[in-house]
């Protein structure tokens, strides 16, 4: 085994050293890692003084980590070149096919890659900070906790993986350095956002929270990663020379993957839907089981977060929220202002949502989302109990109906986001990347249009029409 | 050893190698011929287990090509049509690199490097940046890491293409060393003479099919024809009216003799002259007509595109 992983270390050396003999690579990045931790030091020292004039003391201490975080990232876009060059740039200098057809495996090639593409920015990145710290100590500022240091290490290590990761995706993937540029504003954008938010994290200044995030971080690096070797093909590296958009081919492969041959409406419904059903059934079971497991976290977080509020709650108080909880659904009225097809649109939004979500995410998004939504059931009957009110009648009463229908829609619906996530990061043998999205879009649709749909449209008359009459008798008792 | 039978490639709509048979021993040089875009070097990268085959199988060095893609490629030497050279490394660091990628002990490396290196005349300049050689230096280098881990089988695409004459005879001579060696070695090529030197069977392949393959003997028979004899006489000998023994047919009358074409040279030729001298001719000369390997290039080619442009 220890070999195998000599190989690995033999394809990242040469990258290395390759590097380190590239004067265009190496200068940047010197001047980054010396010139901008000075510079974040001068826009701090002027922060300060300006926010002392108001006594911001808060923001001054969380302003060190928010600039640990900036400056751990400014060498890891720059190194980005790197790995976004590591498999179309020796394609296109005619280095690839030697190395190509040497006893290599996939594996050792594409992680050779990857750890020079991730380590030469970290390096970057952690001298640079280092750097910085040494300047900070140097001025009247706090210092971060350990633990927020090592969650800005991790952080700056996830952000690496997660960008070079992707890069090496659209290294592979793409057919010349300039398209694998250009593809690169989809892992600097969205890293960006990303970033806003945990910024958002670290001024808040909650901690489990920042946890959370690098946790689903590392997880999309690892996805990532997983996706780049499980679509590494030598044969696509080599095979493709051109960068057309060939719309003729993605409408077809659609259409055949969509249509299944059937020559009927009738042989469709009957024979290429049940078919696509059957690959999503396993994820059907897994996100089954994640809504018992997110009705489950939805209750006890009520429970353990609320409860405390409510029983210390002044009798008055309880009162006032109890008959404010019971005239609520104003249910007369709600009949004739929530129409089905308002409630149809919104249901197959949020199923639509579920989807773009999981779609940039391998369903990890998607997944999330949809455990929200199950998760406010779970947080709505605790809520009621919490009140001392018997949650059941009202549920079964007001979501079971409905509910029998909608549930399984989206169950199904976030289910074939989780199949899409599967499947991506599993190799494919003899399909390409673009081939393997298209498949999946169309059982996507297939699914959509066959099954969720019709579900949401009978869940929502239920809801419009009969829901609230029985949600009126049951709270008439 | 390399076999394959019906191996085909088609990439979308494009069929790039149809249905291609061959069967290369150890010690036997296959020369594939055709024009840019022929199927070549598809086909030498289906065989180097980088390319599936749509249809058909390939076995080379007794690996099949798709199930032991990694076998395959420790058995094989390739040289292909780019060089693939790392250009900010010296010579010796590349070849070292290579021998590391396949295995080779430090001690092994270090032997064969320096060997590659002085027979290739590339041990003065083995310390200098490959960025700065020449086109020929960089040819030879790569075919030198083709040659590093000593494989059973050699994949050479245009090897001695950009060479000066001294080079592509140095490089013309390793392979005929490495066929008596036992090695197994296909050769694209277009240079023709090379390949007439080297090659023990030739392969014309047109638009991914192989049109012909046999010996250049076998190749010339079929598509020129029966070899062609000038017999020449020494003055002026009147030759009308002279009977030609069987399998030997007449085809033209020179300045100062005959052209003939003879089924069976061996059996034929000596009947000719035995024919000739009871008659008192003068023979000063019985020679075959040359025939070049481009000669039936040309016309196997001609043949295509015509019964081409006829469909």
């Amino acid at each position: 085994m220890l070999s195998k992983f000599r190989l690995v270390w033999l394809v990242a050396g040469r990258e290395l050293k390759d590097q380190f003999r590239d004067w265009r690579v190496l200068a940047p990045m010197i001047i980054l890692i010396l010139c901008f931790p000075f510079l974040m030091n001068e826009f701090a020292k002027q922060t300060v003084d300006f926010l002392n004039q108001y006594q911001a003391n808060l923001i001054l201490d969380r302003f060190v980590p928010f600039s640990i975080m900036i400056i751990g990232f400014f060498p890891i876009t720059i190194s980005l070149v790197v790995a976004l060059e590591s498999f179309v740039g020796e394609k296109e200098r005619g280095t690839i096919e030697p190395i190509l057809s040497a006893p290599l495996d996939n594996w050792q090639l594409y992680f050779g890659k990857l750890l020079v593409g991730v380590a030469t920015p970290l390096v970057a990145s952690y001298l640079s900070i280092a750097l910085y710290l040494f300047l900070v100590l140097d001025q009247d500022l706090n210092m971060p906790s350990f633990m927020v240091m090592v969650q800005l290490f991790l952080l700056t290590t996830a952000h690496a993986t997660l960008m070079v990761s992707a890069a090496i995706v659209i290294s592979v993937q793409s057919t010349s350095v300039k398209a694998a540029n250009l593809l690169a504003s989809f892992i600097v954008i969205p890293v960006a956002i990303l970033m806003q938010g945990e910024a958002v994290l670290l001024f808040w200044g909650n901690e489990q929270v920042l946890w959370l995030a690098i946790v689903g971080v590392m997880i999309i690096s690892l996805l990532l990663i997983r996706v780049g070797i499980a679509h590494f093909q030598r044969e696509y590296l080599l095979g493709r020379e051109i960068d057309v958009i060939n719309l003729r081919w993605i409408w077809q492969t659609f259409y055949r993957n969509f249509t299944g041959g059937s020559k009927s409406f009738r042989q469709w419904y009957l024979g290429v839907l049940p078919l696509a059903m059957r690959r999503v059934a396993p994820a059907v079971l897994a996100v089954g089981l994640i809504a018992f497991l997110s009705l489950w976290m939805g209750y006890d977080w009520i429970m353990v977060n609320v409860s405390d509020m409510v029983h210390s709650a002044s009798p008055e108080r309880l009162q006032k929220i109890e008959s404010s909880i019971s005239q609520l659904p104003d249910l007369t009225n709600l009949q004739g202002s929530i129409s089905a097809p308002f409630l149809f649109m919104n249901n197959t939004r949020a199923v639509a949502f579920i989807f773009l979500a999981g779609l940039f995410s391998f369903g990890v998004l998607g997944i999330l989302l949809y455990m929200l939504n199950i998760g406010v059931v779970g947080g709505v009957y605790a809520l009621i109990e919490l009140l001392g009110m018997n949650p059941n009648p009202l549920f079964f009463a007001g979501v079971l109906p409905h509910g029998i229908f909608e549930i399984p829609a989206l169950v199904i619906g976030s289910a074939i986001v989780l199949y899409m996530g599967a499947v991506i990061v599993t190799p494919q043998t003899g399909k390409s990347m673009g081939e393997v999205m298209i498949e999946l879009f169309a059982d996507w649709v297939k699914i959509f249009l066959g099954v969720v749909v019709p579900l949401l449209a009978i869940a929502a008359i239920i809801e419009a029409y009969i829901t609230p009459g029985l949600l009126i008798s049951v709270m008439a008792r | 050893m390399i076999e394959t039978y019906e191996l085909t490639k088609q990439f979308n709509d494009f069929l790039a190698v149809d249905s291609v048979n061959l069967s290369v021993g150890a010690g036997h040089i296959l020369a594939i011929l055709g024009q840019n875009g022929a199927g070549k070097t598809t086909t030498v990268r289906m065989l180097t287990a980088l390319l599936n085959p749509t249809r058909g199988w390939a076995r080379v060095a007794g690996y099949d090509v798709v199930k032991n893609g990694h076998d395959v490629r420790s058995a094989v030497g390739v040289l292909t049509e780019q060089h693939g050279l790392y250009m900010r490394m010296t010579a010796v660091e590349y070849l070292d690199f290579f021998g590391q990628v396949y295995s080779l002990t430090a001690s092994a490396r270090k032997l064969r490097s320096d060997h590659l290196l002085e027979y290739f005349g590339l041990t003065e300049a083995s310390h200098r940046r490959i960025g700065e050689y020449s086109k020929g230096m960089r040819q030879k280098l790569a075919l030198a890491r083709a040659m590093m881990h000593d494989p059973g089988v050699l994949l050479l695409d245009e090897p001695t293409s950009a060479m000066d004459p001294e080079s592509a005879r140095l490089v013309r001579d390793e392979i005929a060393r490495l066929k008596s060696f036992q090695r197994t070695i296909v050769i694209c090529s277009h240079n023709l003479t090379e390949v007439e030197a080297l090659a023990d069977q030739i392969a014309i392949i047109y638009r991914g099919r192989i049109l012909i393959q046999g010996t250049l003997e076998e190749l010339k028979k079929t598509v020129l024809g029966a070899p062609e004899y000038e017999i020449k006489f020494s003055f002026d000998w009147d030759s009308n009216g002279v009977e030609l023994p069987k399998g030997v047919e007449f085809l033209s009358r020179t300045a100062d003799g005959l052209k003939v074409r003879v089924e069976n040279p061996q059996e034929a030729n000596p009947q000719i002259l035995k024919h000739l001298f009871a008659k008192s001719a003068s023979v000063m000369a019985l020679q075959e007509e040359p025939r070049t390997l481009e000669q039936v290039y040309l016309k196997i080619m001609a043949q295509a595109k015509g019964s081409e442009n006829v469909e």
